[in-house]
């Protein structure tokens, strides 16, 4: 019996890859374990191997195919029963199968998002989160030699996200290095190095991992230039990605926004369009405190149309971003979180209410002015976060509103945010536990009452 | 950069006396710290550095200006040595505007940038990876500059300092580290316990040697030597000084658990400063009445400081919020 090959999902985010080189040709003999292809992924390049033995009957997908999706069937493997005799390959390929069943979509991960907010007139390229991440920290290292990158692989395997991409070939070691898996220490080091004027960027693999370095961040980088009465500045950067599903299990899902953004003396972004991943990183680099800047994974690869940002595009910490306009409810989030807040609002304006989204992107320092200026108009507001709901961001958010906007409010502030659980492996319980946009339209219809 | 400039002057006598007047500027202080602190003046945690003075003292003294240094808590006596002022030392403890930190840091927490003095921290261990920083930045700039991170016996048994040890000896860092051995960790004495503090080092590459941290002479001469060999670009070193702190960990700790004859008899026999007061009149590098003098005039500079910090401002409230971040 054939079988059919299909292409292998290499992470838990991967949902198509490049099939870079074939390394075997119809006909050839292949044993479990052969090497047979090599895969590509933005991320990763890795070698695909046999799973059982047989002969490789048709290619169905040639080398150097862009964007093949997982589970597309790549090729065809003979049995070891068809073994021995001149193999006649099919005319025509099997037909098709039934197109593989894929996770539920992540919102924010489909689709290029065209950004608001620039000249309609300018010309418009996309540019992933991934592409304005790596170009931030490319053009910062050209102009101030004094900043450095530390992080796991970061050098010469290009970085586990490969945002790093290209900066250990132009840059070398003096400038990127690749640190053991001591984040402890790692960030420690950065904080000394911060403390004699150099501007490291410490990449984490995932903040799940800063997690052993939390006293560094916060007794350490946070708290000594208040302990110094001034005298002492930590200009640091922390940074990585955070999130929710990828069906990656408790420990490395959670969102830390509402931990750091605790703390005085850190500032904390959660960028979430490009163009502001790439002016956020490089406000965060020249600013003389120890910012924390969490990433998404699953935005990593979305893709925004902006126009050409150039050297200068420096977005300001502290100042949310007003995506959308709206006049019945004001929907607040920041990074990945802002994915469920827009596609929610698309939903609503089909059913005739219209939504205010705001992005906050730093969370410390906070702009709550901008949220409530938008709530004295709307009246109304719902906040979303993938974290947990207990001392979330958003609660911090509805007080301010309370504080700041009581005699404008007309419902109580929703805070829509992951369940107060650890992340759960199966996949039903993770889709489950994970924000959706459906919650978010759930929550502006209740505050709006219909 | 050492009190008085110890060391590097060129005159043995004059060196020695340096190292003997930076030895009884600590313990004078401290001494008078521990007075303040009895009489309520000082607030929170307070560690004295009474018995370890020829640590700190000796290698200041192979200090170059440029060099950085860090270290824990137990942080008076090396902002004194590194050069900060007795004046700006005691009014932090006081809590004053005119402190070294403007009254924020308080006793543990000290910070002098130009002295290239980097705290005083907290937590135990975690100047361990700070020094390596430091080091690290004056890698990157390529000085000939190195970082002193001291840390006590306790300190090393931090998961941090192990996975520094591996990252400065693979980067190659100029930092020298300098295990502070008192044998005793906070409220209990080492014994039966296996510090193996240098072969700890050394199973990372990292040369290591000990020495009497009773002699402050002994002190100086192997910092000499670890010096040359982080200066020269030859990476980490690390020295495990033993020593010993008459006191409790800190002015909470009524240091029970020390045997009761033993400290009065550490004090006779081999307190630091004294024996190098025996050693300086036997070689007739100063006579008694000089160094009379100058136990007066240090006498002196504590109480002053003393008075000064006292009579000093408290910080005004209105200032509370000030610091918490840097200016762009």
């Amino acid at each position: 019996m054939p079988t059919e090959i299909l292409m292998p999902a290499l992470s838990p985010t991967m949902e198509e890859g490049r099939l870079a080189r074939w390394y075997v040709k119809e006909g050839d003999r292949v044993d479990a374990g052969d090497v047979i292809a090599e895969i590509e992924t933005d991320k990763a390049t890795l070698e695909f191997e046999a799973v059982a033995p047989g002969r490789l009957g048709p290619i169905l997908v040639p080398e150097g195919a862009e964007a093949v999706k997982v589970n597309t069937p790549i090729a065809v493997l003979l049995s070891a029963a068809e073994d021995g005799t001149e193999i006649a390959l099919p005319e025509t390929p099997p037909a098709a199968p039934p197109p593989a069943p894929r996770p539920a979509a992540r919102g924010a991960r489909s689709g290029t998002l065209r950004e608001p907010g620039w000249d309609a007139d300018l010309p418009r390229g996309t540019l992933t989160v991934r592409e304005a991440l790596r170009d931030a920290l490319a053009e910062e290292m050209r102009r101030d030699d004094d900043v450095v990158l530390i992080g796991e692989e970061v050098a010469e395997y290009q970085g586990a996200y490969k945002i790093t991409q290209g900066l250990f070939d132009e840059f070398g070691a003096r400038r990127v290095m690749d640190a053991p898996i001591t984040e402890h220490a790692f960030t420690g080091i950065a904080v000394g190095a911060a403390f004699a004027g150099l501007r490291p960027v410490v990449e984490y693999m995932s903040f799940a991992f800063a997690m052993q370095a939390m006293d560094q961040i916060v007794n350490s980088a946070a708290k000594t230039h208040y302990m110094s009465g001034g005298a002492v500045t930590c200009p640091l950067v922390l940074r990585g990605p955070q999130g929710m599903g990828g069906r990656v299990g408790a420990q490395h899902a959670q969102c830390f926004a509402s931990w750091f953004a605790q703390v005085p003396g850190l500032k904390v972004v959660a960028p979430f369009a490009a163009s502001d991943a790439k002016g956020l990183l490089k406000a965060a680099i020249r600013d003389p405190n120890p910012v924390v800047f969490l990433e998404s994974e699953a935005l990593y690869g979305r893709a925004f149309e902006v126009p050409d940002l150039g050297e200068d595009h420096v977005v300001p910490l502290g100042r949310a971003r007003v995506w959308r306009e709206g006049t019945d409810v004001t929907i607040v989030s920041f990074g990945a979180g802002m994915a469920h807040a827009l596609a929610a609002a698309d939903t609503l304006a089909e059913e005739g209410l219209s939504a205010e989204v705001i992005d906050l992107r730093s969370l410390r320092p906070l702009d709550t002015g901008t949220v409530i200026e938008s709530v004295k108009r709307t009246s109304r507001c719902v906040t979303v976060e993938d974290g947990w709901p207990v001392g979330a961001v958003g609660d911090h958010i509805a007080a301010e509103v309370m504080r700041g906007a009581f005699d404008w409010l007309d419902a109580p502030v929703l805070s829509v945010t992951g369940r107060d659980l650890p992340m759960p492996y199966a996949e039903t319980l993770e889709q489950a536990a994970l924000v959706t946009s459906g919650d978010v339209v759930a929550a502006a219809r209740r505050v709006c009452n219909r | 950069m050492a009190a008085e400039g110890a060391g590097a002057m060129g005159d043995p006598v004059e060196e020695t006396l340096a190292l003997y007047r930076a030895m009884l500027l600590i313990r004078r202080f401290e001494e008078k710290t521990g007075q303040l602190y009895g009489m309520g003046l000082i607030g929170g945690f307070c560690h004295l550095y009474i018995g370890q003075e020829a640590v700190v003292t000796g290698l200041e003294a192979c200090a170059h200006p440029g060099d950085h240094r860090v270290t824990s808590y137990r942080c008076h006596g090396h902002a004194l040595a590194a050069g900060v002022s007795p004046e700006a030392v005691m009014s932090e403890l006081l809590g004053r505007e005119s402190g070294v930190n403007r009254g924020r840091g308080g006793s543990m927490h000290m910070f002098s940038p130009a002295h290239r003095f980097w705290g005083g921290h907290g937590i135990v261990g975690a100047q361990v990876p700070i020094g390596a920083g430091l080091a690290l930045a004056e890698k990157h700039r390529g000085t000939n500059n190195i970082a002193f991170c001291y840390f006590g016996d306790g300190a090393a048994d931090q998961g941090q300092v192990a996975e520094t040890y591996a990252m400065a000896r693979n980067w190659q860092l100029p930092v020298l580290f300098v295990i502070e051995n008192n044998a005793q960790f906070a409220g209990a004495p080492v014994r039966g316990r296996a510090p193996a503090l240098l072969e700890r080092a050394r199973a990372h590459g990292i040369p290591v040697q000990a020495v009497d941290g009773m002699d402050v002479r002994a002190v100086r001469a192997a910092g000499e030597d670890a010096v040359l060999h982080v200066r020269a670009g030859k990476g980490p070193y690390l020295l495990e000084v033993k020593t010993h702190r008459y006191r409790g960990h800190s002015m909470a700790d009524p240091a029970k658990y020390r045997r009761a004859a033993e400290t009065p008899r550490q004090r006779e026999d081999r307190d630091p400063i004294t024996s190098l007061r025996r050693q300086i009149l036997a070689e007739d590098l100063a006579s008694e009445d000089d160094l009379k003098a100058v136990d007066r005039e240090i006498k002196e500079i504590v109480s002053a400081a003393a008075e000064t910090a006292r009579a000093a401002a408290e910080p005004d409230p209105a200032t509370l919020s000030q610091h918490v971040y840097a200016e762009a």
